[in-house]
């Protein structure tokens, strides 16, 4: 066994991205289902069920009735970025998952493939790189649309994503100096050998959850479509296939910030204490670390899909939980929160890591518990300074709280 | 190795024919009948007032030189962060400088109300 010939990494590859593409495509058609379901569920009543058994087939009958429906152009649109901002919104929605890995290695008679799409030495650079070229399409969209609502969606949209970025690439760099590498089967490796970096980075974690609820504009910061404020925001005058590409591109970044948070916090395939699991691919095609086995990879690929599932099942429920920020908030959380607390975070981090290192505790399950402890407290901390009004406006609880009549005498 | 990015090209082929062809092809097989009312851009019934793109407030240019400067910042950070166990005590220290200034920047925005909201 070894490495792959040209023609045998060609087909395997074309193999491996139209599988991929085929499954994501289902699962983007089966979020838009599952957040009708579920918002139904926790609202009690039914939701869709008259397409098929329980409803399974409405996304189907929505994409036939979204591509025949009459699509609208507003007088005075700029025509070409009208109809080129829901191509541009798609596009990085559905590229970024090529360097995540999603199931263990595979041997075959040709040779060891790899079952990530793409794995790139900058695979990290390549998801921060691509996930921001999202923002482009709902700036287009909210600008071409030559109409008011949109216009402040699209702007909204570009000021609330491009703070929240920051606040995402900084919540990035603990993961990338606990890991030391920017490839993401590697970080993926790390967590199978030790702990999952959940733990040791309990604080990242958090951060990293709260900037990608904002960065995909789910409901606590959906300022970009604000329903009771802007009416649809950025696509409010978009009809038919053009605004079934922007909803899906919304479900499958959906996807991505699940993968995400999977991939660098819950050991991404890696099924918990079993270490028939831990294979590695290395450069030269073997791989090392155990035995490979077809039933390994399907095992894998299912844990993985249902890690991913569970964070979706999080987002979504999150949605239908909690209330919306106003926009001030929003921006006032990112800036004068997140990136505060972050670089004192990646400070507080980098120096116990250089003292861990002094006192001669390499690398290994105990440095990361170490890690585990310094974060706990941390968390503890965030958790007795919450905010409480003092910097975000009109978030306290004493503000909530109506005032108490005075006892009349 | 380079040939890991063919993958790429053949995925951005895919994603990027798959939304060409659905804006395309409901193009073709929808029907297109606008009216002078329904061709009007939505502003709850009544006809619109004004031009949409006229000025806007300045805030959100505030926000977007901020967010350049602190990007930066962040890839800076991506690139001692890998490197972080390498570097030691001196890289360490050589970050705490750097992140320290613009610290001090983001202090100076916030005092000078770059991120008020009103």
């Amino acid at each position: 066994m070894g490495q792959l010939s040209t023609t045998a990494f060609l087909i395997s590859s074309a193999l491996k991205v139209l599988g991929v593409f085929t499954i994501w495509l289902l699962a983007v058609a089966g979020v838009t289902l599952a957040e009708r379901k579920v918002a139904a569920w926790i609202q009690d009543r039914s939701g869709p069920n008259r397409v098929g058994p329980w409803g399974t087939f409405q996304p189907l009958a929505d994409g036939l009735k979204n591509f025949v429906k009459e699509e609208n152009l507003p007088a005075g649109a700029s025509r070409w970025l009208f109809y080129l901002a829901p191509v541009i919104s798609m596009f990085p929605a559905f590229v970024v998952f090529a360097v995540i890995p999603f199931a263990a290695p595979l041997a075959t008679p040709w040779g060891g493939v790899n079952m990530v799409i793409a794995d790139l030495p900058i695979g990290f650079l390549f998801i921060v790189a691509l996930g921001s070229l999202g923002v482009y399409g709902l700036v287009l969209g909210g600008w071409a649309s030559n109409s008011k609502y949109p216009f402040l969606g699209g702007v909204r949209a570009s000021a609330q994503m491009i703070s929240y970025e920051v606040a995402l690439g900084l919540s990035l760099v603990p993961i990338l100096m606990l890991s030391g590498n920017v490839s993401l089967p590697g970080i993926v490796h790390q967590q199978q050998q030790s702990l999952w970096f959940v733990l040791p980075l309990l604080v990242g974690l958090l951060f990293f959850t709260i900037s990608y609820f904002a960065e995909t504009n789910r409901l606590p910061f959906d300022m970009p479509e604000a329903e009771s404020e802007l009416v649809y925001g950025f696509h409010t005058e978009y009809s038919a296939m053009k605004f079934a590409m922007f909803m899906m591109a919304e479900y499958s970044n959906l996807i991505i910030a699940s993968a995400l948070i999977v991939t660098f916090f819950f050991g991404g395939w890696d099924i918990p204490f079993w270490t028939g699991d831990d294979l590695r691919y290395a450069a030269d095609g073997s791989i090392a670390g155990g035995q490979s086995a077809w039933w390994i990879t399907l095992l894998t690929g299912l844990a993985y899909a249902l890690k991913v599932g569970f964070f979706v099942f999080l987002y979504i429920w999150v949605r239908w939980t909690v209330p919306r920020f106003r926009y001030d908030q929003v921006m006032a959380l990112g800036w004068k929160i997140l990136i505060p607390l972050l670089v004192v975070y990646i400070i507080v981090l980098g120096a116990v890591m250089l003292l861990l290192e002094g006192a001669g505790i390499t690398f290994g399950t105990r440095y990361l518990l170490w890690l585990t402890a310094l974060n706990l407290i941390l968390m503890l901390g965030i958790m007795f300074w919450l905010d409480r009004s003092r910097i975000i406006v009109g978030t306290g609880w004493r503000q909530m709280r109506p005032q108490q009549a005075k006892p009349r005498g | 190795m380079l040939r890991e990015y063919v993958p790429v090209l053949m995925i951005f082929a895919l994603s990027l024919g798959t939304a060409l062809l659905m804006v395309i092809g409901s193009h073709i097989f929808s029907q297109y009948r606008p009216t002078p009312v329904k061709s009007q851009p939505y502003e709850s019934g009544i006809p619109a007032l004004g031009d949409t793109r006229e000025r806007f407030a300045v805030k959100y240019y505030v926000v977007a030189m901020l967010f350049l400067l602190f990007d930066v910042e962040v890839v800076i950070l991506f690139t001692w962060a890998v490197v972080f166990k390498r570097l030691g005590l001196f890289g360490f220290v050589s970050i705490l400088i750097f992140l320290l200034l613009l610290v001090i920047g983001l202090l100076y925005e916030w005092k000078k109300g770059a991120l008020e909201w009103d």
